[in-house]
């Protein structure tokens, strides 16, 4: 590739990190789980951006290990069920009636715990998926792709987001505050009396933001009516809520016994895109705002997203395959299957294929200790 | 341009109007300054004219104000967008994007300028302002003029016909100050730009104004068409003005270049002066020993091999650009970091491993942002409270408090003071402890200079009580005043440490105005030069 340097678009990246992760939830298999966080580890190496966000990748990684932690220790809580090979015996506690569908305690097993583990990866590699994806697109680019229709509420998200951070250093400087006054740092009675002056100062700042985007014109009303514009925003969150909910339905459309998973799947998920399509044109046409330099969408962004979308048709129409399911019961070594495997290595292409950061983005570094 | 027609702003549950009757026309192509002490309602004025008061900030606003033609009352601030552009005083808190370009397209985003158009203001106003080199830049890893003047570009392309600027100096060193005024003179005369702005620093600022709105006491706003007439009876004056009242010179002068100019005679009289003479090295053992200290964040050194002595009755200034080490100076002797190479010494201690109220009698340290330091519900409750953290009797904060500001009441919110009480009270809670060494991180950023000169006699008092005073500032003025050592830093280093007196005279840089004007007689501030003029030169 000959690509100059430049920032992919960031609808390319998302649908990247999407298809994995729906890759990711479509399996429990160690294996293929373990190559798909490997895989985003190393796009995440090769392409992400200079800046704090560039570190979610590996903030994920850790809350993902702490995913699998609380999956495995509930199951030695509440999994006392003993079906299999016991690996301990607990003290099984008698639970009032009320409460017949939970044990506490037991047999906890092999097939028990492996199933655990398993299902806690999952979940850690989709955790770790989302965060390649922000550490390859910094979250307030995602602004670009919010619909016109939701616009405010998109600007509402990236604030808030923006001003997580900023609240973290807030606190940083009033427990260096606290020692100058002689009070201890630590202790949650430390943290109760640093919580009301973080949080005010994090409101007078949002009021300043909040005037200043005012004073420069955001939310000036277009020449189209009121109830056109709340038209316009009804359709897109239904048609959004349905492509969610169609979503949920391919992604549980596997595990047997999920509910309604006839009713959800490809029927709502189209459904959905076109009100959420229609609703946008529709808010398009006012035009309110323009975009500067709008990001183009060209060869390489599209490899990007077919390459992430690769793996998730694959593990979609896999179905409920056994070589996607780890061998919990009875337990075992898992399968590598190949055209699974070969799926998810086709999306690693990003690394080579996208075009690099730009370096003059990287003049973070230079930043000045204020 | 701009017309304010009997206006009077009254906030919601204020018992007395914050401005009153302000009656003013500002035509086209002019450079407006608004003077007042701190709390007056500059902020307030400024924002009426693109109808942030009433309609962002509530409250009544009776009579009218017209820009450019429009009614500020039919039209809220984001329809005024293309006509003013306003620049709040922390321009960092008003930024909406993360990267300078993108920052500078926001407003014509929401105007909805067509992206060719856009893209041709974006490269226009990154000439205009110096901005090339930046443009790709994340907003966070900017310097403190450079912030200001993207805030300014940012509301600049949407080609408004007015340009409102709060404080726009304020909280910069003197080089960022510098870039930012150059800028907006370029503005004014080029452009024809008009632009409407406050500020505390009048020293940087008056000299180019072509008109002053002088605020007064209860709300009334009194228009000036001659700069020097307001300043002949401000409250609030830079050193040079006072001079200039001192010796009677007609018309005053508002620039070192005007005031040199008749300062000629002034300057033969007291051609033999002597300065106060400077108070005697003390032979007391230091108080603060900081020893071929290196210190930094991770791989990045902002202080190699430092070594700083502290005596009792010191006052220091800590000087040098932003980023020079300044601050990270001030928390090495407050222990709020440990170095990474050297020693640090305070009353015998080493500083990180206090706390407590053995911290509290050692060292007493006011952050940059007093009101870190405050988080009572009442100024009452905030020194009873530092009462118990010093273990000092009951009633030592408020009286400290309470002498320097009788008009504050015990129940005030420590969020409702101005500036300059705010930074009284951080002062009096850490005084309460009586400590060796009083730290202050740029104290003088938000004061007038009534607060500046309060401030100027509590130092005093410390230093005549045996204790130590060092001030990390930008402010000359303030070292001429009050400071008896300069300390330098830059790029890591002790570049200078000298008494104040030879500090000032010795480059230009640090030179306060009175100096500049009585060069070569070594006078550096008006009190003194009042103290040496014979009786009966008119004053």
């Amino acid at each position: 590739m000959t690509e100059p340097p430049r920032l992919l678009h960031p609808g390319a990246w998302w649908l990247w990190a999407l298809g994995l992760a729906t890759a990711a939830a479509r399996t429990t298999n160690p294996l293929l789980l373990l190559l798909i966080a490997a895989v985003a580890g190393l796009v995440v190496a090769e392409r992400r951006v200079p800046g704090p966000w560039s570190r979610s990748y590996t903030a994920f990684l850790k809350f993902g290990l702490i995913v699998i932690a609380v999956r495995v220790g509930l199951e030695f809580v509440f999994g006392g069920t003993g079906l299999g090979v016991v690996a301990v015996e607990l003290p099984s506690v008698p639970l009032p009636s009320w409460l017949a569908g939970l044990t506490l305690g037991g047999p906890v097993t092999w097939d028990g715990l492996l199933g655990a583990l398993f299902e806690g990866l999952r979940l850690a590699v989709i955790l770790i998926c989302i965060g390649a994806a922000n550490s390859l697109v910094n979250p307030s680019r995602l602004l670009r792709l919010v619909p016109a229709a939701l616009y405010e509420a998109g600007v509402a998200v990236v604030v808030s987001m923006t001003l997580a951070p900023v609240l973290i250093t807030d606190i940083d400087r009033l427990r260096r505050a606290r020692r100058l006054r002689g009070r201890s740092t630590r202790g949650p009675r430390a943290w109760g009396q640093m919580a009301l002056p973080a949080f005010s100062g994090a409101l007078d700042r949002s009021v300043a933001l909040a005037a200043s985007m005012d004073s420069r014109g955001y939310g000036r009303a277009g020449d189209q009516p009121a109830r056109v514009r709340h038209l316009n925003t009804a359709l897109v969150v239904a048609g959004l809520i349905g492509v969610l909910l169609g979503l949920y339905g391919l992604l549980t459309g596997g595990t047997p016994g999920s509910p309604g998973s006839g009713l959800f799947g490809w029927p709502v998920l189209l459904a959905g895109a076109a009100l959420a399509a229609a609703g946008s044109l529709l808010a398009g046409r006012r035009v309110t705002r323009t975009h500067y330099r709008p990001d183009p969408w060209r060869l390489p962004e599209w490899l990007v997203a077919v390459s992430g979308l690769i793996p998730a048709a694959v593990f979609v129409a896999l179905g409920a395959n056994p070589e996607l399911t780890g061998p919990a019961s009875p337990p075992g070594w898992p399968p590598l299957p190949l055209v699974p495997a070969l799926a998810v290595l086709v999306a690693a292409l990003p690394a080579v294929v996208a075009p690099r950061v730009p370096s003059d983005t990287a003049a973070e570094r230079e930043a000045v200790p204020a | 341009m701009i017309r304010f027609a009997d206006v009077t702003v009254t906030y919601d549950g204020a018992v007395t109007p914050t401005l009153t009757g302000v009656d003013v026309t500002v035509p086209e192509g002019e450079l407006v300054l608004v003077v007042g002490p701190t709390g007056s309602g500059k902020s307030t004025l400024l924002k009426t004219v693109n109808g942030l008061v009433p309609h962002f900030t509530g409250g009544t606003l009776h009579g009218r104000v017209v820009v450019a033609d429009r009614d500020t009352a039919l039209n809220p601030p984001r329809e005024l967008a293309d006509a003013v552009g306003y620049v709040a005083q922390d321009p960092q808190q008003g930024f909406v994007t993360d990267s300078v370009e993108d920052e500078l397209a926001y407003t014509m985003e929401s105007l909805a300028v067509a992206p060719d158009v856009m893209r041709r203001r974006v490269e226009d106003t990154l000439d205009l302002l110096g901005l090339t080199s930046l443009r790709h830049r994340p907003l966070r890893s900017l310097s403190g003029g450079e912030r200001q003047r993207v805030a300014i570009g940012s509301v600049l392309t949407a080609h408004p016909r007015v340009l409102v600027l709060d404080e726009p100096t304020s909280a910069l060193d003197p080089q960022a100050a510098e870039e930012v005024l150059a800028a907006v003179q370029r503005l004014v005369h080029d452009l024809g730009l008009t632009v409407v702005m406050s500020e505390h620093r009048l020293e940087r600022v008056v000299q180019y104004a072509d008109r002053v709105l002088l605020l007064r006491p209860g709300g009334q706003v009194v228009d000036y068409p001659d700069p020097a007439e307001a300043m002949a009876v401000s409250p609030l004056a830079p050193a040079v003005v006072d001079l200039g009242r001192l010796a009677g010179w007609q018309p005053l002068p508002l620039s070192i270049r005007d005031a040199r100019r008749h300062a000629a005679g002034l300057r033969e009289q007291l051609a033999d002066a002597a300065p106060p003479p400077a108070p005697p090295p003390s032979a007391a053992a230091a108080v603060a020993q900081v020893d071929g200290v290196t210190a930094g964040y991770r791989d990045v050194s902002v202080l190699r091999e430092v070594s700083v002595q502290v005596q009792p009755r010191d006052i220091v200034a800590v000087m040098g650009r932003n980023g020079a080490g300044k601050s990270t100076l001030l928390s090495l002797i407050a222990g709020q970091q440990a170095p990474q190479r050297g020693t640090v010494r305070v009353a015998g201690h080493d500083p990180t491993g206090l706390q407590g109220p053995g911290l509290i009698r050692t060292v007493g340290f006011v952050p940059q942002e007093p009101g870190d330091l405050l988080w009572s519900e009442s100024v009452g409750q905030e020194c009873r409270a530092a009462d118990v953290d010093a273990g000092a009797p009951p009633g030592t904060t408020w009286t400290l408090f309470h002498d320097l500001r009788p008009d504050v009441a015990e129940a005030t919110h420590p969020g409702d003071l101005s500036e300059g009480t705010r930074l009284t009270l951080a002062l009096a809670v850490m005084l309460a402890g009586d400590p060796q060494v009083l730290l202050l991180d740029e104290p003088t950023r938000g004061l007038d200079y009534c607060a500046k000169e309060q401030l100027a006699q509590l130092l005093r008092r410390r230093a005549e009580k045996g204790r130590a005073v060092v001030i990390a500032t930008h402010d000359v003025e303030l070292v001429a005043q009050v400071c008896t050592r300069m300390v330098m830093l830059a790029d890591g280093d002790v570049v200078l440490d000298t008494d104040s007196r030879s500090g000032a005279v010795s480059s230009p840089a640090f030179a306060p105005q009175v100096a500049k004007v009585m060069a070569p007689v070594p006078l550096l501030t008006v009190a003194e030069v009042r103290d040496v003029l014979p009786q009966e030169v008119p004053s």
